[in-house]
């Protein structure tokens, strides 16, 4: 009986180790494929140029796209994030029963929304009027990040022990002041997390864009009232496009766009540290 | 002792100098001269969720600068008599409370009365300690005092008050080194200590403890005895407890509660001195609960 035990341990022991190596290992190749494919179009001119008129030819680079990248998802994060939370604590302190259920079914049907559908709803009610700019690539990402954030922070709100709110009541805080000095920075660490995580997802994201702010591979635009060109929408025309060399940029593109992730990801982390519930 | 309007530390008067010049053995209650601890009365109470009822018909007399305890089997509605007395009850989804709860003979179960308001002359230490994770000891105890007043304020501008609030908890020496430290990382029974620090920096006129001994060792239980002891001198205090040694401890008065009949609401069987309770209860039914027959 023990014995059988003890041998079904190790083998569920041995069977998880498997698993975790082997997940940690898809990472691992997926992270140095990218990394060996991308470096060697990887330089200072990569970061500094933009790609060159003859798609064929060597060098270039997509300054122009991550400028865009930053500029568009920055602008989507503005937008989203106050929306998200604020969507969240709605959800969590004041709505109650029937408003608050059918919150959540919306913000559940925009989760499931394929992001080319969310350009294409963008393109009609925005680009047909105004034409293709930064702004309604952000107004498309914006969508995309908003049930995320939702979701995440609501997660994190849940975490908070209500004893820990009851605290600040019962000192005579007001629920409003509750909600921003105590509620927000014990789920702090977890709320950053899932913003995030919404960003990498903008960041990656490449058929809302190409509906909405359709990419100018000819020069530095850093008004977004134009349109403009992204990371992400430039590995796409480079790594469809047949060339070589537009191929190679492309890898360099996406290793210069896990980068930024990562970085971002760090600079969050740091920022989050020293927090109660979530993240870590 | 720099600004006029610094409160002065009750117990530690040589160090700080006394502006008032008074000894501190005084009876001069309360420190920064805000007001006293208050009497409360509760009138015909009932009070419960929904379309249930869990106290019913609750009368209670509580004297200033005492320990009132309130006993009684679990589901009685110690708790929710408890949180009747500074509208946290009202805080739960559906609560209702009918009837008076005079705080020196205002009414604030009265419509149109400010709970939050309430909260700030009433506090309150739950039975699990529950800190502010987020915040160190020193800002735990200055989070009554920094949350209720608007805009930022200083570093140190709390540093008299949270002096005082650690020591009447009995903390100060335990933590006085590393007051920027997380309060989450104390030990349990700091912790509650803590929270009892919290809720009287931003001195209450009544103090209420939701079994604050529960999910504490036997020491730190003691401690926390001695601490509630020596409050009674400032405060009014109420006390849930369900450990019956701890109510004959602690307490001036204890009133029972129970259920008399099953299904039916939570009522005040009897209430007295707590000698007169535990040694020659009126009423059966706390002479068979006191004595450990139910329960």
């Amino acid at each position: 009986m023990l014995r059988r035990r003890h041998r079904r341990d190790r083998a569920m022991t041995v069977l998880m180790t498997a698993l975790m190596i082997a997940i940690g290992g898809l990472l691992a190749w997926i992270l140095l494929y990218v990394a060996l494919k991308g470096i060697h179009a990887l330089n200072w001119g990569f970061l500094t140029d933009t790609p060159p008129g003859n798609p064929s030819d060597a060098g270039g680079g997509f300054y122009n796209g991550i400028i865009g990248s930053l500029i568009i998802v920055g602008l989507a994060t503005l937008a989203a994030v106050p929306l998200g939370i604020g969507c969240a604590i709605c959800l969590n302190q004041y709505a109650g029963g029937r408003i608050a259920s059918m919150l959540r079914l919306v913000v559940d049907v925009m989760l499931g929304i394929p992001t080319i559908v969310t350009g294409a709803f963008v393109y009609a009610i925005w680009v047909i009027y105004f034409g293709f700019s930064g702004y309604a690539g952000a107004l498309a990402l914006g969508l995309v990040m908003v049930p995320l954030i939702v979701r995440a922070t609501e997660e994190m709100l849940r975490l908070v022990p209500r004893d820990v709110q009851e605290a600040s009541y019962a000192l005579g805080v007001t629920q409003s002041r509750t909600i921003v000095s105590v509620l927000l920075p014990t789920a702090r660490a977890g709320i950053i997390t899932g913003v995030m995580l919404a960003v990498a997802r903008a960041m990656g994201e490449t058929a809302p864009l190409l509906l909405t702010a359709l990419g100018n591979d000819l020069f530095v635009e850093t008004n977004p009232g134009n349109r403009m060109s992204t990371l992400s929408m430039q590995i796409f025309t480079g790594a469809t496009g047949g060339f070589t060399n537009a191929q190679d940029r492309a890898w360099a593109g996406a290793l210069t766009l896990i980068v930024i992730v990562l970085a971002l990801t760090i600079v969050a982390r740091l920022v989050s540290r020293s927090s109660a519930v979530g993240g870590r | 002792m720099t600004t006029p309007e610094r409160p002065d530390v009750i117990d530690v008067p040589s160090e700080s100098g006394a502006t008032n010049g008074g000894p501190a053995e005084a009876p001069e209650p309360r420190p920064s001269g805000k007001s006293p601890a208050r009497r409360m009365d509760v009138v015909d109470l009932d009070a419960g969720f929904g379309s249930t009822t869990i106290i019913s018909g609750i009368n209670l007399k509580i004297e200033p600068n005492s320990v009132t305890a309130l006993i009684g089997p679990s589901g009685a509605g110690k708790s929710t008599l408890l949180r009747c007395l500074n509208a946290m009850h009202s805080t739960a989804k559906g609560a209702f409370a009918t009837g008076q709860i005079l705080l020196d003979g205002t009414d604030i179960n009265a419509d149109g009365v400010d709970p939050v308001l309430v909260r700030r002359r009433v506090g309150m230490v739950f039975q699990r300690p529950n800190p502010f994770p987020t915040m160190s000891i020193y800002d735990n105890v200055a989070a009554g005092l920094r949350l209720t007043s608007g805009g930022r304020s200083g570093r140190h501008r709390y540093d008299d008050v949270v002096e005082r609030a650690l020591r009447q908890a009995d903390l100060w020496a335990e933590v006085k080194d590393r007051l920027r430290n997380m309060g989450g990382a104390l030990s349990g029974g700091q912790q509650q200590r803590l929270c009892i620090a919290r809720a009287l920096a931003v001195e209450p006129e009544v103090l209420l403890m939701d079994e604050p001994c529960s999910a504490l060792d036997p020491i730190s239980t003691s401690k926390i005895e001695e601490t509630i002891h020596a409050l009674r001198l400032d405060y009014t205090i109420v006390i849930v407890t369900h450990n019956m040694q701890q109510a004959a401890r602690v307490s001036d008065t204890t009133a029972f509660m129970t259920i008399l009949e099953a299904g039916q609401p939570g009522t005040l069987v009897e209430t007295g001195p707590t000698s007169a309770i535990f040694e020659q209860p009126v009423n059966q039914v706390t002479g068979a609960y006191v004595s450990g027959q139910f329960g």
